[in-house]
């Protein structure tokens, strides 16, 4: 498991502040709510996972109910609620990757990894999920990596491999 | 080669920087607009475009920004909506990361056409890259002058933001949309009142698709009237098509509306044929949620005329023997694809990405997708067809949202044209885990009927 | 005047005002052409549109656009125009695809009525057994959900939770602070306080009445008694809460309050929101000044038992043996 307890204090660093305020200052006066979504993607980019400890901070600083954000990073699916491993492949697998063997990829990561979909390995590296859609149905079967979402497309059971081994040495 | 007004420049190395953009006439359709026309005068251009929303409804753009209501003293917004998530559709990321600029100079011209000073493009979570890049571009253009204050000292302010999903297919709903704009949960809001009454903050506003805002930039160049000479009827313009499937060349292409679906597929321009030498067994023509359609009447109608790749042509024969155009995604099923596999996996798209606020859409999603997955795992009933045939019955228009008939549509014409193969589901229960149902008779040409003529007796 | 709408609704015809929903309109005429609504609540802004139970044909949009509308629509928010013509019961394609709705919010729901509190003055069930099938089609083990106490006197049955959002609207706009909500996304919805949190609110005890199931109940009341065994008297007191006129329905069995609800009008919703304090700790008839028995649709299973008549058969009345076995059945009719 990722050595994030929920009880291990959130601070939110200068600069992540400050990034927050530039967000906010997007919106008109007095509709800072907007930059729920977009604050929620930082706060899980340096945290790793949206806890409720990081939420309640959130809302503090948005001054809003910290229901309001429960109710706001429940519904969206890319908000983890629970801790995750260090790298999450994310796997589409809607119809048309589908077509071209995503199954099978999943599959291979499943027996590559040794987890099951959605739990962590041991050394807390690696979590992986089907996900629906990512739009990059011509490019199939694809996964995304977080924070940044990068991708990576056509992939092979060999392709995979070598991303994989390429995570495990950095 | 058929007209690219998009796309044109998509291959010139740099074309997502503003420089080379520029070189390449880019930003021209800000300068004229901004200029040398008033903002009404660039919604009656795109009127006379005859440019129909590219996300998937396919309403007039231009009748769609006349309706936007313009009290005094209140803010107007424009909203682009990136939150490209139909399964099958890939177009708005391929236009983002290649030729950003092309949606962000159109983005100007339409929120100067709307009196908007703040904009908005919403772009899917997932697609970080894609944001990056965009907000890349913003700054460039703001650097030279076409955003921000004064834009090229025409006295028009216009601030451009990049706003982020957080992963919720029902976000592309228009509604949804603007409250997860707002920072709250996605649910589509209950209309009456339209967004160009009372939309984001409860201010008017426009939502438009990514490729929608980008074919203003054609239309501003060249003018409303010859963008509407290319293309077909009241299928104006080109459109992007994301082809994916067992294709031998999936990407995205931009064609003239009017191009012969069978050209789409076969030609060495566009898909190049099924992949590995194999039939095309069936396809879904524009995303997900329009109806498929077995190999002989994607490529022809009932009556043996040619389909044509037109908002008009796709639905030809309604929904018992036509499609739609949707977004534009094009999926192509080979002769080895399972129809009852597919159809329980857009299923469970449907019922993974309901947002859970009206009864139908909610429980009914879930309900298809339990029914569809005991027929594909072989324990499946003949009554369970029927069962299927009636709750996505009780789900079509009674829903808040369109989500509700994207939901139902799959599973509609799956019946309609495959019940075949569902009813060797049923029968097969042990052979279907194993094999498929095959191309069946599902590819044989149609034949062009000979009309009759009819002699009125004197 | 020109503020007037006139709208018929399945051939009955009503002037009403300008902005005026057509469920509204409808509960002006009254009777069975009113839709049901298991999410809409008028004293709730922003309620409704949700559960679909309400929905209508509009097959002439108004005088001046005579056109259908396409779709069926929601009758608690759409409004209504100048000359426009509804069909409810009137439309079998409407009572069809209520059908279809009442089959929807049944699918995932217990059925445990007969261990549920609020069976007897509940919406879902009265909508069921109006719209609903006699079976189940659906195959499926249902959705189930742990069974949680949001505060020391409210529990929460999220399986029988239909999702009004009822409940939140009066956390938002009664209460002075919200700490409920919808949690989680499609089916997978849940009414929920995230991580544990009592709602802790002067007001909160409204959200049992607002709950058209039993997914809110009264833990006061929790298993004392079915209500039709319970007998409903309006009664006030002088409350000091300043929000609160102490207008209530006390629910007596015997000599015994055992429980305290705002009053209800004809269509199961409150009149006016009462405190905590009136609902769960005045359960003394000494706390009250009693005004009179509460008036009952005699529709409802409650009055069965309370105001229900002994109508003695013709023969009875003529025969003196027969008036001697039926003694006590008699005298009850006399006092009523």
């Amino acid at each position: 498991m990722l050595k994030v307890e929920e009880t291990q204090p959130v601070e939110f660093s200068s600069v992540l502040l400050a990034n927050f305020d530039e967000i906010v200052s997007r919106y008109p006066e007095g509709k800072q709510k907007s930059a729920l979504l977009p604050i929620l993607h930082l706060v899980q980019a340096e945290f790793g996972w949206t806890s409720p400890l990081a939420m309640d901070k959130v809302a503090e600083y948005l001054n809003i109910e910290p229901i309001e954000v429960y109710e706001v990073a429940s519904f969206y699916s890319m908000y983890f609620l629970q801790p995750k491993g260090k790298y999450v492949l994310e796997v589409c697998r809607t119809g048309p990757c589908c077509l071209v063997g995503a199954e099978k990829i999943m599959d291979h990561i499943e027996s590559k990894l040794g987890v099951k979909e959605g739990e962590v390995t041991e050394d807390g590296l690696f979590s992986w999920r089907g996900v629906e859609c990512l739009a990059a149905c011509g490019y199939a079967p694809v996964l995304q990596i977080g924070p940044e979402y990068t991708f990576y497309e056509n992939l092979t059971e060999q392709s995979v491999d070598q991303l994989i081994d390429d995570l495990r040495k950095k | 080669m058929g007209r690219k007004l998009l796309l044109e420049h998509i291959n010139v190395p740099g074309i997502n920087t503003l420089e080379v953009y520029r070189q390449k006439g880019g930003y021209r359709a800000v300068e004229k607009a901004l200029k040398t026309l008033t903002p009404d005068e660039v919604v009656e251009e795109v009127k006379k475009s005859g440019l129909r929303g590219r996300g998937g409804a396919g309403f007039p753009t231009g009748m769609k920004w006349s309706f936007l209501a313009k009290p005094e003293g209140v803010a107007r917004y424009l909203v682009c909506n990136a939150d490209e998530s139909e399964p099958g559709t890939f177009k708005d990321r391929y236009l983002m990361t290649y030729i950003p600029h092309a949606l962000i100079e159109g983005m100007i011209v339409a929120s100067f056409a709307l009196g908007a000073k703040t904009s908005y493009i919403y772009v899917r979570g997932e697609m970080m890259p894609q944001i990056r890049i965009l907000e890349k571009a913003i700054a460039e253009a703001k650097a030279a002058g076409f955003l921000g204050k004064n834009i090229l000292g025409t006295g028009y302010d216009l601030e451009l933001y990049v706003q982020l999903g957080g992963g919720a297919y029902i976000c592309g709903e228009e509604t949804a949309l603007l409250e997860s704009l707002e920072g709250k949960r996605g649910n589509p809001r209950i209309k009456p009142p339209f967004p160009a009454i009372a939309g984001l903050y409860g201010c008017p506003t426009v939502v438009n698709n990514v490729e929608s805002i980008a074919a203003v930039v054609p239309i501003i160049n060249d003018g409303g009237d010859e963008y509407a000479k290319v293309g077909i009827g009241r299928s104006t313009g080109t459109k992007l098509i994301s082809a994916s499937g067992n294709l031998v060349k999936p990407g995205v292409y931009e064609i003239e509306l009017g191009l012969p679906v069978e050209e789409f597929i076969y030609s060495d321009e566009y898909c190049g044929g099924i992949a590995n030498g194999k039939r095309l067994k069936a396809t879904v023509a524009g995303g997900s949620s329009v109806p498929i359609l077995p190999a002989n009447l994607t490529l022809k109608y009932a009556n043996g005329e040619p389909r044509l790749m037109s908002y008009e042509s796709l639905s030809e024969g309604g929904f018992a023997t036509g499609t739609m155009m949707g977004s534009g995604g094009f999926i192509a099923f080979d002769e080895d694809q399972c129809i009852v596999r597919n159809t329980w996996n857009f299923a469970r798209f449907y019922h993974h990405e309901s947002c859970g606020q009206c009864s139908p859409c909610r429980e009914g999603t879930g309900w298809l997708e339990k029914i569809l997955h005991r027929i594909e795992y072989g324990h499946g009933k003949m009554s369970d067809i029927e069962l299927l045939w009636d709750v996505q019955r009780k789900i079509e228009g009674n829903t808040i949202c369109p989500l509700g008939d994207a939901a139902a549509w799959p599973v509609a014409s799956a019946i309609r044209h495959f019940r075949d193969e569902f009813e060797w589901h049923v029968k097969e229960p042990v052979k279907s885990l194993s094999s498929n149902y095959g191309i069946a008779n599902y590819a044989v040409p149609i034949e062009k009927k000979v009309e009759e003529v009819k002699q009125d007796n004197i | 005047m020109a503020d007037l709408m006139k709208v018929t609704i399945d051939g009955i015809t009503v002037e009403v005002a300008l902005g005026t929903t057509i469920l509204n309109a409808a509960r002006q005429i009254g009777g069975d052409i009113v839709p049901p609504a298991m999410c809409y609540y008028s004293k709730l802004e922003g309620s409704g549109g949700k559960c679909r139970t309400c929905i209508v044909k509009v097959s002439k949009g108004s005088e001046k656009d005579p056109r259908p509308m396409p779709k069926l629509v929601a009758s608690c928010r759409t409004t209504v125009m100048d000359g426009m013509e509804v069909q409810n019961i009137t439309s079998p394609e409407v009572l069809e695809a209520r059908s279809g709705v009442v089959e929807m919010l049944l699918i995932n729901h217990p059925l445990d009525c007969p261990v549920c509190d609020q069976a007897g003055e509940c919406d879902l069930q009265n909508l069921g057994y109006e719209n609903g099938l006699q079976r189940t089609r659906y195959e499926f083990e249902r959705r189930t959900f742990e069974r949680i106490d949001i505060g020391d006197k409210i529990q929460l049955h999220m399986n029988r939770c239909i999702l009004c959002y009822r409940c939140v609207f009066v956390a938002d706009q009664i209460t002075n602070k919200r700490v409920h909500g919808i949690l989680n996304r499609g089916d997978h919805s849940e009414i929920s306080t995230y991580i544990q949190a009592a709602v802790d609110n002067d007001f909160s005890g409204n959200v049992i009445d607002v709950c058209p199931v039993g997914a809110l109940t009264d833990k006061t009341f929790r298993f004392k008694n079915r209500v039709w065994f319970t007998k409903p008297v309006d009664a006030h007191r002088d409350c000091n809460h300043e929000k609160c006129n102490g207008k209530v329905t006390l629910w007596y069995k015997g000599a015994d309050v055992l429980r305290v609800t705002a009053r209800k009008d004809q269509f199961g919703e409150v009149e006016e929101f009462i405190c905590n304090e009136c609902r769960f700790e005045k359960k003394a008839t000494a706390d009250w000044t009693i005004e009179n028995p509460t008036q009952i649709s005699d529709t409802s299973v409650i009055s069965s038992n309370h105001y229900e008549t002994f109508r003695p058969l013709p023969v009875i009345k003529e025969n003196l043996a027969l008036q001697e076995a039926n003694k006590v059945e008699l005298e009850k009719t006399s006092k009523f």
